[in-house]
């Protein structure tokens, strides 16, 4: 593989947002995952959604583990600090940065052999203690870069590639995440930006650990026939919870739903997220119609996307650890060192 | 003939885990150093939280000999079920006191050893009602007994129970009684004082009687740690909970009750180092705690850590290995795991602190090191310096002394236009410089990788840049070789071409060998590592010596193979002496296997007599 950079120069009248930086100012290094992957989408979604919101890129840290997924936070961001650290452990290396600097903003890219298999225990640990950041999971049900293998994700009865059938069970992790404590919880479609992108923008506005699942075709080992995660399998099967429009607190948008089927919900930090209803009965408020929603359509063969769960009032990590405000690596001595003094005292009381 | 001795004779608790004997001896140990007496406990202790055997052994030397000695002088065997052997262990003239409520037919004892029987039971039976406190004051009971026994002053045990019991005053009546009952029991029934003694002396001096996983944790919240991530696992549990015990107390905002600290429990040690990992790569002084096990699953991070250059410091409580091995057992068993950790090439700074003094002092210096080096630092601790007390020099630091963050740019280096490479060797050392996520709207962002790369970060599987930061990497470590602390030299009294080398807990039972050797005409000169990699002294010390023994406490001789691999050392000039039942290495040990191999050379071993 070989670096391949992008040239800088851009249309001056090339828009702008809040900050005065362009969509450009977004992303990163040119793709080198096939041409037509599903996490390309993504990747594309995520640029997206950080240019609308404003966010300062070099205020975002990315993190990723092994795999496919993981080699896309190359492709955005290009301003932000990456890691791209080992196979299924971004959740605790990203929870390690996390607490070193509440201030940044985090976002951990994962994948389906990353956080369901090898990584199921450092993903489910991350949810439980409320780390706050944004986790996109970029499910293809398939390990790609080791050609085709079946993930944990993988349905049972699906082909592989070679026409070898999966026996095992897949894991949901959308309602593990939910089981789990996460406070925010959704599924979204690669293919489906006006979805995908407004959820990606109230996972960053959530200040608690936001989860996204995201199918993800892979076009070279999981979209033929056999494969249930194929492009023509999720369009046929995808049953949307809600349509997701957002609106932040710095530059409201008009919505344009009717009245009545629209739902605004006021986030924790001001900014407003409003919601709208495509099956009326679901409540993603409460944790047990989220997860008899995830299980009800299951057995009916669909795939549930859009916001499944959201607890507006999350207690993050830092906030159950009671940290100071000012984040821990801006501190030097003055603040850490407890001095000659209080130590004499403690060797006195060692005698 | 009763052993006579003053100030120097080692006495053995034989308890049952779990039955409160713990303080009691802690008081027994604590009122003997009050005395201005050197004591050196040690706590022998199953894999078990209640009603397995448990031994506290008590060495009082007025010459301050702290390592183990071996053998026992006075036993207090409270345990039936291990009395038999307990006995046995005695040397011929010692001391037996057991409880004598339980009839013990004269043949389960010796008649080469003076029995002192007390019925503990039996007093406390009548003394108290709750069976709880029947069991906990028969415990003090019988220091009131060995306090009697072996003229120790009752007073100054009664002040220390005053000062233990401070804030909880309710506890100190019924303890001062219970020890009262004992100590006029003893009075009446036996001939007190016996032959062993303690005499009152001013030979602790401003020393302080510790633990190492307690010192090491202090030594983290001076040296500015912030990021705590751990999993449970003896024998270096202590040393998380003293960190949490120590920030509580020195790192808590007195108005908002803000934490400058944070722990995490994490799901495993994977996910301790991962913490550790993330938290260092963001700009925060963060470490873990394990022991070997640990070490073997966090071998995948600590490449990672040595490849992307991530600051972190690893507390290493060596136990019995391998596998679950001997999880309360001491050994200097991970030393080549630790070194080496991690698949590819890679190599790691270690520390080996002697005793908690030095943990203290390595503990803060670490964090030092691993921004100054941006590669993992491990403190290495064993079992025996971590969880037993030792004496040791009192804690120090210098309040103008300010922390090593080592090569980091700020907004103002980068927005001065300075060049940025992350892995570009600027100085030579091989240390390139670093940024910390946040810093600058438009400069210095990086992408942090496992994967290889070019001085400017960037992805790349060509050999050329490959080699030539690997390379980087082997430079960076000579210059860390530059920069841990020396090792120690001890010279004997009379030029000798016998060397030692030994490191860590070995220290204090060396020392004495090489006293006792001395008198006997075996001089020795001892170095003591206290860092890998070696710097030249290492080297120079072996090439002028003869013979050098290695002594460590592992099967396989690990620091010897380390000295032959970084020094490229003549194997047939290092002479392994091995330790590694689990019990700490004594003196008689190392006096023994030296004298025995040394019998080759014309005594006097020196080189003006070589003919």
């Amino acid at each position: 593989m070989s670096f391949l950079p992008k040239p800088k120069f851009h249309h001056p009248a090339l828009a702008v947002n809040a900050l005065g930086f362009t969509h450009r100012d977004y992303e990163g290094a040119i793709s080198t995952l096939c041409a037509g992957c599903g996490h390309d989408s993504i990747s594309a979604a995520i640029i997206h959604a950080c240019y609308e919101l404003s966010l300062p890129p070099h205020r975002i840290a990315k993190l990723s583990g092994i795999g496919c997924s993981s080699k896309t936070p190359t492709y955005m961001l290009g301003q932000s600090h990456g890691f791209n650290s080992v196979h299924g452990r971004m959740p605790s290396v990203l929870t390690g940065a996390n607490l070193a600097n509440r201030d940044l903003i985090y976002l951990g890219v994962s994948g389906d052999g990353d956080t369901a298999s090898i990584g199921l225990g450092q993903f489910a640990h991350a949810m439980r203690r409320g780390v706050n950041m944004v986790y996109i999971v970029e499910n293809n049900g398939v390990y790609g870069l080791t050609k085709g293998q079946f993930s944990a994700t993988s349905d049972r009865g699906s082909k592989s590639k070679k026409g070898v059938e999966n026996l095992d069970s897949p894991i949901d992790l959308v309602a593990l995440a939910v089981q789990l404590g996460a406070t925010f919880a959704a599924r979204s479609f690669s293919g489906d930006k006006a979805q995908l992108v407004p959820l990606i923008k109230a996972a960053f506005e959530h200040r608690g650990a936001a989860f996204i699942d995201v199918i993800s075709p892979c076009v070279a080992f999981n979209n033929h026939d056999g494969s249930t995660k194929s492009f023509d399998y999720v369009r046929e099967h995808n049953v949307a919870l809600n349509a997701l429009d957002f609106i932040t607190g710095r530059s409201p948008i008009e919505i344009d739903y009717p009245e009545g089927a629209a739902e605004r919900v006021a986030l924790h930090d001001g900014s407003t997220i409003t919601l709208r209803k495509l099956a009326d009965d679901h409540d993603w408020r409460d944790r047990a119609a989220a997860l008899a929603a995830l299980e009800k359509h299951r057995a009916e063969g669909e795939i549930v996307t859009g916001l499944i769960y959201l607890n507006d009032e999350p207690v993050d990590l830092h906030a159950r650890l009671n940290t100071a405000k000012k984040p821990l690596n801006e501190m030097g001595e003055a603040e850490l060192c407890p001095g000659a003094k209080a130590l004499a005292a403690i060797n006195a009381s060692l005698r | 003939m009763p052993i006579q001795s003053v100030n120097d004779f080692v006495i053995r608790f034989a308890n049952v885990n779990g039955s409160g004997s713990a303080s009691a001896n802690l008081l027994f140990a604590r009122s003997i150093l009050r005395m201005g007496v050197p004591i050196a406990p040690r706590n022998i202790f199953p894999s078990n939280i209640q009603g397995l055997p448990t031994w506290y052994e008590v060495r009082v030397s007025g010459d301050g000999h702290l390592g183990a000695r071996g053998g026992a002088d006075f036993v207090v065997a409270m345990n039936p079920q291990t009395f038999a052997n307990d006995v046995k262990a005695i040397e011929p003239g010692g001391y037996l006191f057991y409880d004598s409520s339980r009839y013990v037919p004269p043949a389960q004892l010796r008649d080469d050893i003076v029995v002192l029987g007390m019925p503990l039971t039996e007093i406390c039976t009548k003394e108290y009602r709750d069976a709880r406190q029947r069991q906990l004051f028969k415990n003090i009971v019988y220091v009131g007994a060995l306090a009697a026994l072996l003229d120790i002053e009752i007073a100054t045990v009664e002040k220390l129970i005053g000062d233990q019991f401070k804030g909880k005053e309710k506890l100190i009546q019924p303890n001062l009684r219970a020890l009262r009952l004992g100590y006029e029991d003893a009075k009446q029934r036996f001939s007190c004082p016996i032959g062993l003694r303690v005499k009152r002396s001013d030979a602790v001096g401003d020393r302080i009687l510790t633990d190492g996983n307690f010192a090491a944790a202090l030594g983290a919240v001076y040296g500015g740690a912030t990021v705590c991530a751990w999993y449970p696992i003896t024998p270096s549990t202590s040393l998380a909970e003293a960190f949490e015990k120590n920030c509580a107390r020195l790192r808590v905002d007195r108005e908002t009750g803000e934490k400058r600290y944070a722990i995490v429990q994490a799901e495993d040690e994977i996910a301790a180092i991962g913490v550790v990992v993330g938290a260092g790569w963001n700009g925060a002084r963060a470490f873990t705690a394990t022991s070997g096990p640990g070490i073997s699953l966090m071998q995948e991070f600590l490449g990672l850590a040595y490849f992307a250059e991530i600051p972190a410091v690893i507390f290493d409580v060596q136990r019995g290995g391998p596998s679950t091995g001997m999880p309360t057992r001491t050994q200097q068993s991970d030393v080549i795991s630790a070194a080496f950790a991690s698949h590819g090439d890679t190599k790691h700074v270690l520390l080996f602190p002697e005793d908690p003094g030095e943990a203290f002092e390595f503990g803060a210096l670490a964090f030092d090191l691993a921004d100054r080096l941006q590669t993992p630092i491990f403190v290495m601790l064993d079992l025996d310096i971590g969880m037993n007390s030792h004496l040791s020099a009192p804690f120090r630091w210098d309040d103008s002394r300010k922390y090593d963050r080592g090569k980091v740019m700020s907004f103002d280096d980068l927005e001065s236009g300075k060049d940025f490479g992350r892995y570009l060797d600027v100085d030579g050392d091989g240390v390139p410089y670093r940024t910390i996520p946040g810093t600058h709207p438009t400069r210095g962002a990086f992408f942090t990788r496992g994967t290889s790369r070019d001085r400017y970060a960037k992805y790349t599987e060509e050999g050329g840049p490959y080699v030539e930061n690997m390379d980087r990497l082997a430079r960076k470590f000579d210059t860390a070789r530059k920069l841990v602390p020396r090792p120690a030299l001890r010279k004997a009294a009379k030029p000798t071409r016998i060397g030692v080398i030994h490191y860590g807990s070995t220290a204090p039972a060396m020392e004495e060998a090489a006293e006792l050797l001395a008198a006997e005409g075996v001089h020795i000169d001892a170095l003591r590592l206290r860092a890998f990699p070696f710097g030249a002294e290492v080297g120079e010390f072996i090439a002028a010596h003869e013979q050098v023994f290695v002594v460590e406490q592992n099967r396989d001789a690990q620091m010897r193979t380390l000295l032959i691999a970084d020094l490229g050392v003549d194997p047939a000039q290092l002479v392994a002496i091995l330790h590694y039942d689990g019990t700490p290495i004594t003196a008689r040990f190392i006096r023994r296997e030296i004298a025995d191999r040394s019998r080759g050379f014309a005594a006097p071993l020196t080189k003006e007599t070589v003919s």
